[in-house]
């Protein structure tokens, strides 16, 4: 692993009910580098994030994160039970002690500090999310796991969440390791995107991919040039359960 | 606990003035035995709420029959049976849930009447033993013992001790599982020591409230509570109130009116309530 590799995926392989939902993914996220999964439903997004996260052991392959780094994770869906009542500043500090000073700090960056004392049922989609973010930050992460950290937001709460995004790691200079569907709003940001279905269908930096003629075909290009729901638009043909990658009509595995 | 006491007469009661009662052991035994399982309902009744675990209980309750009967056979006090009984029932729980492929109402509900059945039929070897099934059903307050008051006051000393030392890494495991193991907080074993938890209060409080009735008086303070607290911990001591209240006011009740007691108490931390409610709905007008 080199000097300023966080986290090294290799060759990660996950089979669950003889599904295989990983296939030797391997991946390399760097300090103050943000790498984007994007693919369909069910591609393996949230599995591998959570193989990253240690949450999940891998079948095959090794996961390997640079010696003290901390983790802030931002799951796809968190829900608190409407009974339980609890204010913003204190669902942050859950697993994390802080002063009012650094919790107002934090809730300041991710542009919810107004929120602090509000219940945190009372809260919109946009300032959930915010908050969510929040509460990753409080443990001062080296290593940013976010599943789909815009989702449910309108497409100027999108921008402005990815812009948030983008300044955590420009300040920190921490890694993001992030899924989205967003594929237009994801890529003015990230240094990395790849595409995932069950095994990494095509990968590269954002501009070398926007503009290849493989990654048009791939994608759609109806798709690239107006912002629309993603849809996964494949070269080859997948059984539904079927890992495995035809040979390519046309080189796209890049990197 | 002696589940084959005698009860007190009603008659005996009613007969008594204000002074006799206030100086009567009964009486205070009931006050003592009730208060405590009031300010330990309140935390693990919020606990429950919050977990939705109400029908796990419930459960537990329910194999409290096959704890009093196998203490018997045993020979050994009954409530250490249900004790055992419970715990047993709760790592059974904890197992199956990993094991099958069953949702958790479903494993509750086939496991709550298979110990109430087992409990029924081991209750039948028992023949020579008198047994107050109407005590352990719907609990008998005004006949607690002295052994029953060391046991009450020993279960909820040790449930405070532990909760008080897991209630950080319990709450953040209750708002979200996922994010709390992803920042190291040892889930799975504070969910263990949660369940032991609601075991152990369980079995302590049978003699105080009955297995149908205890329920109730985990889950009904905290729902009293829920709707004026804005923070988990002053919900969980308002629950202990709205249980305190209710304990007394259903032993004055039960005494003044000649109704069963525990069913009284659950009665009225039901009024509680709903006066509760019924003076937010005014508020918010």
């Amino acid at each position: 692993m080199s000097a300023d590799a966080l986290l090294n995926l290799d060759g990660i392989g996950f089979t669950r009910n003889r599904r295989v939902i990983l296939d030797d993914v391997s991946l390399t996220l760097r300090e103050g580098n943000i790498v984007t999964l994007i693919g369909p439903n069910g591609a393996g997004k949230s599995t591998l994030l959570k193989i990253a996260l240690g949450q999940v052991l891998p079948d095959r392959g090794t996961v390997t994160r640079r010696a003290k780094t901390r983790l802030g994770y931002v799951p796809q869906k968190v829900f608190v039970a409407s009974t339980l009542p609890l204010t913003v500043s204190r669902f942050v500090t859950l697993t994390q002690r802080a002063s009012p000073d650094e919790i107002l700090k934090v809730l300041t960056l991710t542009g919810v500090a107004y929120a602090a004392q509000q219940s945190v049922h009372t809260l919109s989609g946009g300032e959930w999310q915010r908050v969510l973010l929040a509460r990753a930050l409080m443990l001062r992460p080296d290593i940013l796991l976010l599943d789909e950290p815009a989702q449910g937001l309108d497409v100027a709460g999108q921008n402005a969440l990815y812009d948030l995004i983008r300044r955590i790691r420009d300040d920190t200079s921490c890694g993001i390791l992030l899924v989205s569907h967003d594929l237009h709003l994801v890529m003015s940001s990230s240094d990395l995107v790849i595409c995932l279905q069950h095994h990494i269908c095509c990968s590269g930096k954002p501009e070398n991919l926007y503009h290849d003629p493989a990654y048009r075909a791939l994608f759609g290009e109806h798709n690239v040039a107006q912002l629309a729901a993603y849809h996964h638009h494949h070269d080859h043909v997948h059984a539904l359960d079927d890992a495995t990658c035809p040979p390519l009509p046309h080189p796209h595995h890049e990197s | 606990m002696r589940w084959t006491t005698q009860r007190v007469h009603p008659c005996l009661i009613l007969t008594m003035n204000l002074n006799e009662w206030l100086t009567s052991p009964f009486l205070w035994r009931a006050m003592i035995g009730g208060a405590g399982v009031a300010l330990i309902v309140g935390p693990l009744g919020a606990f429950i709420v919050w977990r939705k675990m109400a029908y796990f209980g419930d459960t537990l309750a329910h194999s409290g029959l096959l704890g009093v009967a196998l203490g018997f056979l045993l020979g050994v006090s009954p409530s250490l049976g249900v004790l055992m009984v419970c715990l047993l029932l709760a790592a059974l729980l904890v197992f199956l849930e990993l094991k099958e492929r069953l949702s958790a109402d479903t494993l509750l509900g086939l496991l709550a009447h298979t110990t109430l059945a087992l409990g029924l039929i081991a209750l039948a070897f028992l023949e020579t033993t008198r047994f107050d099934l109407a005590a352990f059903l719907f609990g008998d307050l005004l006949a607690v013992t002295r052994d029953d008051l060391i046991w009450i006051g020993g279960g909820v000393a040790v449930a405070f001790a532990v909760l008080l030392k897991i209630w950080r890494p319990l709450l953040a495991a209750t708002v979200d599982e996922e994010l709390a193991r992803a920042e190291n907080v040892p889930v799975t074993k504070v969910k263990t020591a949660f369940t032991i938890l609601v075991a152990l209060v369980i079995a302590c409080a049978m003699k105080v409230v009955g297995v149908l009735l205890i329920t109730a008086l985990l889950v009904i303070p905290a729902a009293t509570a829920q709707r004026f607290t804005k923070s988990p911990e002053t919900m969980a001591l308002a629950a202990s109130g709205v249980a305190l209240a209710a304990v007394i006011g259903g032993l004055l009740f039960s005494l003044l009116c000649d109704t069963p007691a525990s069913a009284s108490v659950v009665a009225v931390a039901t009024l509680i309530f709903v006066v509760s409610r019924i003076i937010v709905g005014f508020g918010k007008k």
